[in-house]
């Protein structure tokens, strides 16, 4: 007997879990991947007395409040800003793959950090007195932001964006920013090297206050906009004309797109170099069980961000404890298989 | 009412639209056909605001070119030729999408009833990257219809723009989605089709604007627009036109002899 292998009627979608509990059961990971990450390190240390303040050495005092909250606070807001802004790039380009990291952005955001340190004092004093600790954030910004036009102009014609294209281009880009970060590199003095060196470590280590103070107004201000560009998104998903019939402002929700991915790349790699892979396996996940609609897609993409960035960093401190890996080998050694395994199953996208 | 006065467009450097004239009025589908490449899908680009045409376009008295995307999104819907769809998306969140866009928005019900039009109501939790082609246009069908699902709002019509919306159906959807777009003008909306089957086009078209390299060869109801000599001029090739006698009359055609 011959079993009939007939065709099984088309799946229907098993139902996707509610937007509210998707983003509770986030809140609660993020939670845990906080305590954790303020919990395990290299030093003993008497958290919970050095927290509420029962009779704590000194030396706790100092290590949780100065070294490990800065980090955690920190690394929440990388992480939500690399995997919103991800998602923002994606929706944008209508392509999963599409992440700022990957195609250039993040290497030209990176150029603007270099320039402000190594140039930076060349800047007119009152400039300087006005931008502050946030001078490399906003060059860091001012450069994603130059680079992801040039991207959008050099890929997309006519409302399709061409993934090889795109892809190239960002190459291309990476490698001009990476020549004139190398001359930059060459001016700068010895002060200046040392700067750049912990900077181009791209990791969390060395987080403090002041980090944090220099970058979290950029990153809160994209996680907080982000939402409102949620539904422009979802109709762009259907091509730029058809966003356009149904009342969607397409240009203004492609510029705007545009700089609040460039802000929260451009603060990021200010903070903490360039961590890869987070923008792309982060909301990947997420649309696999919550679905690709924006207004839920945004919201959680930074919940998840957090709490994937916090577990990473602390994977990284306690893998070759008391030594520390740098984050982004962490989060590429996560990541790049899953960027592999989405290529593989949609080999097709790349064919523009 | 839509009018459209000395229409010129160029793409690319090539004018593609000479000086065209079009009128459509809502309770009756108006039928935009023509060769391949005669300028009725830039026609119809051009109608929806898409394109920025030379000339005048006004939409129930209003400039249309005045009109800001959100007003033009309530007051007509577009089906374009093809749109591929980004991202994993159910067929329900698309058409959602659409009815997101209209002023029915506070009517959820709207989805499946506009699902069902197009027959496609069992298929509402599949992704619509997973549709058949035809499914796939109804699908969009669909979310413009729910666009504009009431076709009179406040005694102002709501427009269909629909791009070939049957080219790619079998026969039965066809008819379907024909008669669709029949009920939608039948009460009191408007209908333009850029149509490329003559035979269905003279079923349900009450108006017919027949394009001829960028310029209008004939415009008016099917039975002086599909004549055998502005359909031979713009087509290229000799075409004929036949009438069935009424029912109830036998009839034989010659062409079918053979040799006994």
């Amino acid at each position: 007997m011959v079993a009939i292998a007939h065709r099984e009627a088309p799946p229907r979608r098993p139902g996707r879990p509610a937007p509210g509990l998707v983003m509770a059961g986030l809140a609660l990971l993020l939670a845990v991947a906080a305590g954790v990450g303020l919990f395990q390190g290299a030093a003993e240390t008497s958290v919970r007395a050095a927290l509420w303040g029962e009779g704590a050495s000194l030396r706790d005092h100092v290590i949780v409040w100065d070294i490990r909250l800065p980090r955690l606070v920190l690394g929440a807001l990388v992480g939500a800003a690399l995997a919103v802004s991800g998602a923002l790039m994606q929706g944008l380009f209508r392509n999963p793959l599409a992440d700022p990291g990957l195609v250039g952005v993040g290497a030209g955001a990176g150029l603007g950090a270099v320039l402000a340190i190594v140039l930076g004092g060349l800047l007119p004093p009152a400039v300087l007195a006005v931008a502050g600790v946030w001078t490399v954030p906003l060059a860091a910004f001012a450069g994603g932001w130059i680079t992801t036009l040039v991207l959008y102009r050099v890929a997309t014609r006519g409302g399709r964006t061409s993934m090889a294209t795109m892809l190239l281009a960002g190459i291309a880009i990476a490698a001009l920013a990476g020549a004139l970060t190398g001359v930059m590199i060459y001016l700068a003095d010895d002060r200046q090297l040392r700067d750049l060196t912990f900077w181009g470590l791209g990791s969390l280590a060395g987080a403090n206050w002041a980090k944090v103070q220099a970058g979290a107004p950029l990153m809160l201000a994209v996680l907080l906009a982000a939402p409102v560009l949620a539904r422009g998104l979802n109709g762009l998903a259907l091509g730029e004309a058809a966003a356009h019939h149904m009342g969607i402002p397409v240009e203004r929700v492609k510029s705007a797109t545009i700089l609040l991915v460039a802000a929260a790349t451009g603060a990021a790699v200010a903070v903490s170099g360039g961590i890869g892979f987070v923008g792309i396996v982060v909301p990947h996940l997420l649309r696999l069980v919550m679905g690709p609609d924006h207004r839920g897609l945004l919201p959680a993409a930074a919940l998840l961000g957090a709490a994937v960035l916090i577990l990473a960093d602390t994977l990284a401190r306690i893998l070759v404890a008391p030594a520390e890996l740098p984050i982004g080998i962490v989060t590429a050694v996560l990541g790049a298989p899953v960027f592999l395994w989405i290529l593989l199953r949609r080999r097709a996208l790349l064919e523009v | 009412m839509l009018t459209a006065t000395d229409i010129h467009l160029s793409l690319g450097g090539r004018p593609v639209l000479n000086g065209v004239d079009f009128t459509a009025r809502p309770g009756q589908i108006t039928a935009i056909v023509g060769p391949n490449g005669s300028g009725k899908t830039t026609l119809l680009r051009a109608l929806t605001g898409e394109l920025r045409p030379r000339g005048a376009i006004t939409l129930d008295g209003q400039d249309c070119a005045r009109l800001p995307p959100a007003e033009m999104a309530a007051r007509r819907a577009v089906l374009p030729q093809a749109g591929a769809v980004a991202f994993p998306f159910t067929l329900r969140e698309v058409v959602q999408m659409g009815l997101s866009a209209g002023l029915s928005a506070a009517r959820p019900e709207v989805v499946g009833q506009a699902l069902r039009a197009v027959d496609l109501a069992a298929h509402a939790d599949r992704l619509f990257q997973e549709l058949s082609g035809g499914e796939q246009a109804r699908g969009h069908l669909a979310r413009a219809l729910a666009q504009v699902w009431e076709p009179v709002v406040a005694g102002v019509p709501r427009w269909l723009f629909l791009d070939e919306p049957v080219a790619s159906l079998d026969i039965g959807h066809q008819l379907q989605v024909m008669a669709l777009m029949a009920d939608y003008a039948a009460r009191g909306g408007g209908v333009i089709a850029v149509m490329h089957d003559l035979n269905l086009t003279a079923m349900f078209a009450a108006q017919i604007t027949l394009l001829n390299r960028g310029r209008v060869e004939a415009a008016g109801p099917p039975g002086a627009v599909l004549a055998d000599r502005p359909l031979s001029r713009a087509y290229g090739t000799a075409l004929r036109v036949n009438v069935t006698p009424p029912p109830g009359h036998v009839f034989v055609l010659p062409q079918t002899a053979a040799a006994v």
